[in-house]
């Protein structure tokens, strides 16, 4: 599929191609700078084509150039695409993608905080990251940034959109909110009750995740992906695993990928029971989310005991995982089971209550369209009628063995994205039944030395969607690990998602957009 | 012992001692200062019907006007801080800050770098410190036990009555 695909792009746009390298599944293309609207336009419009990242990297040292590379995914050739091109220190500029790819909006401005590379033409300049007390010129993924300067603060002042006209006012809500919620902003611009605007400003839990990742050693490293967006430690976790292990050549023990396997989905089961007990919740359905509340519980106990960890974690590493589960097998199977049983009975009582239903029901569209656009993934994209999970089009893990279905809706709104939620707990538990039943003998972790140089894509389909790590090791180290959680493609949605809708159905379309605000700030 | 004995057990001591400096109940703001989530997969674990806390007089706020302990999670990014201070100012005195998780105590594994501040006591006061990553919900139910002990002589040197 790769082979195809590249001729064809070298066809039509030959002269333009600079460098071509292929390792594994990944075809890195570097093409003339002023060429890749040109080239992405072609690929994403005409090929049909998803954008899943666009990163940028400082390889000053070794060649003189910033790259930018933006990423795509041939989903049904279990490919990647790669277009890079090369950026010049005196003239950090090049052309935004945005007008013609939407979903680039805000990996541009994120290149544009971090590395200070300027996308020219971009339809919206202002700053992502930094917030406005940002001295100017401080560019923290720049290879001479030191990750200890604390930047002073200065004054500034960030711009909202604004709405006006008789009768628009404007809510401010955030970051601390009412709920135990993750920080962020939004500033909604409202006409009586419905939203005729919203806007978010997030990047409040920003950590410098991935300085970070270039300042510790690679062992440790593994520690850091699960606390990106701590609820999906396991999806994170292992997309970093399988990425150093792509770079060294590493196959991991069998027994090893399906405790992988069991580990994802059962992190899957109890984010999704906790979603629909946050449904539950915000539509004041106390009963109901007292029940689908105690489930989520019994899973984290039952992670604990499997595990140690109620979130799952310390289990992986690159190479394998750290502690056999074997032994907990007939446990496992024993209280999924039973899990899955109130589980099902649940989801039948809750769907029964007109005035839940009545609630959850047209609310919050996401058309299929507007998910495309903006390259929405996951469980949300899903409900929207986007037919891809990570899962069976980039298989990993020991997924290639299973039977599962991907499961999908067309509707788009809050009651889709429930449904498909309550379906992906069943498959899942089947997965996890049949990895169990199947349950293979032998090691559970790999020999590993030293990692050699190199770079590969590591990806998993978290809870949340489609999750991407693309690690550059050199000297054992990590030179650059860029980090895209499925919640900073599912952000730009939920301003699309309220349209039309009123005030105090907000708090259900976020929840049943489950979106992360760590995994997003980074 | 099952989870549910021991926070019976727990429970009731914590109802004890809220009862005696409280009279009623005792009233927490949670703070995300820049947490990674999973401190407050926890949080909100306490008010599941197994923990359910405030059957033992503990009762998570909306606004820390209303509070008498600011929980506080995250390593309080440099784009937090204004935040928390803000709202550690909004809380009445005499009050009460806990320190939830190893990044709120220390920084945890984002320890101190241009973007993260490395632990709340660096800007606000800390009463007691919970460490885990994530602490189990018993552990935050004794770290809140222990904070309520120092209550009283808080109390002593600004005189208010709670
Ligand atoms: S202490 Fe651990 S669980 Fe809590 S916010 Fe920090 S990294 Fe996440």
């Amino acid at each position: 599929m790769n082979r195809e695909f590249t001729e064809a792009l070298k066809k039509e746009f030959g002269n333009n191609i600079l460098d071509e390298v292929t390792s594994r599944n990944e075809t890195y293309l570097t093409v003339k700078k002023e060429a890749n609207v040109k080239i992405c336009d072609h690929i994403y419009h005409h090929l049909d084509i998803s954008l899943v990242s666009i990163f940028a990297t400082d390889e000053r040292k070794k060649d003189g150039f910033f790259k930018v590379h933006y990423v795509f995914s041939l989903d049904k050739g279990d490919a990647f695409v790669i277009i890079k091109i090369n950026i010049d220190e005196k003239t950090p500029r090049y052309n935004s993608i945005t007008h013609k790819i939407a979903a680039a909006n805000w990996y541009e401005r994120e290149i544009q905080d971090m590395f200070g590379l300027i996308p020219q033409g971009h339809p919206d300049p202002r700053r992502l990251i930094h917030f406005e007390d940002m001295p100017a010129g401080v560019y923290p993924l720049r290879k001479d940034f030191n990750i200890r300067t604390k930047p002073q603060r200065v004054k500034g002042e960030y711009v909202y959109r604004r709405v006006e006209g008789e009768g628009v006012y404007e809510i401010p809500v955030g970051p601390v909110h009412a709920g135990v919620i993750e920080p962020g902003h939004f500033r909604f611009s409202v006409a009586g009750e419905p939203i005729i605007n919203l806007e978010i400003r997030h990047f409040y839990t920003h950590k410098g995740v991935e300085k970070l990742f270039e300042n510790i050693s690679l062992d440790k490293a593994v520690f850091l992906a699960e606390r990106v967006s701590g609820d999906n430690s396991v999806a994170h976790a292992v997309a970093f695993c399988q990425a150093v292990e792509k770079i060294a050549g590493i196959d991991i023990p069998p027994r090893a990928k399906y405790t992988r396997t069991i580990l994802l989905e059962l992190e899957r089961v109890y984010n999704h029971v906790g979603d629909i007990a946050g449904i539950a919740t915000d539509v004041a359905f106390g009963m109901g989310a007292a029940h689908a509340n105690r489930l989520k519980e019994e899973i984290l106990q039952l992670n604990e005991k499997v595990t140690g960890s109620r979130l799952l974690r310390g289990m992986n590493a690159i190479g394998g995982v750290r502690r056999d589960i074997g032994d907990k097998k007939d446990g496992i199977l024993l209280e999924l089971s039973e899990i899955q049983r109130d589980f099902r009975e649940l989801m039948e009582y809750l769907m029964s209550i007109p005035s839940l239903m009545d609630r959850i029901e047209t609310t919050g569209r996401i058309y299929n369209d507007t998910a495309k656009g903006l390259h929405v993934v996951g469980p949300v994209a899903r409900a929207s009628g986007i037919d891809r999970d990570t899962r069976r089009d980039h298989p990993y893990a020991a997924y290639p063995e299973f039977n599962f279905k991907v499961q999908l809706q067309k509707g788009g709104d809050v009651y889709a994205r429930t449904v498909v939620r309550a379906d992906e707990v069943c498959e899942s538990i089947g997965i996890i039944e049949q990895a169990l039943w199947s349950f293979p003998d032998g090691e559970i972790k790999a020999m590993v030395g030293e990692i050699p140089d190199g770079y590969a894509f590591g990806y998993t389909e978290a809870p949340r969607g489609e999750t991407l790590y693309w690690v550059n090791t050199s000297n054992n180290k990590i030179e650059r690990c860029k980090v895209r959680d499925p919640s900073f493609c599912n952000w730009l949605a939920i301003e699309y998602a309220v349209l039309d809708n009123i005030v105090p159905d907000f708090p259900i379309i976020n929840k049943s957009l489950s979106l992360s605000y760590s995994g997003n700030d980074m | 012992m099952s989870v549910e004995d021991e926070i019976e057990l727990m429970g009731q001591r914590l109802n004890e001692k809220i009862k005696k400096i409280f009279g009623r109940s005792l009233h927490i703001r949670e703070v995300d200062a820049g947490s990674c989530n999973a401190c407050e997969v926890e949080v909100n674990a306490l008010s599941n019907p197994i923990y359910d806390i405030e059957r033992f007089g503990i009762h998570i706020v909306a606004s820390p006007r209303h509070a008498d302990m600011l929980l506080v999670t995250g390593p309080v990014t440099r784009n937090m801080e204004l935040a928390l201070l803000k709202t550690y100012n909004a809380t009445p005195s005499p009050k009460l800050v806990a320190a939830m998780g190893s990044c709120a105590c220390n920084g945890g594994i984002f320890g101190e770098t241009y973007a993260s501040g490395g632990g709340v006591d660096k800007f606000i006061p800390v009463d007691v410190y919970i460490p885990g990553c994530p602490p189990r919900p018993q552990a935050v139910i004794f770290g809140i036990m222990v904070a309520l002990d120092k209550l009283p002589q808080k109390i002593g040197k600004t005189g208010v009555k709670p």
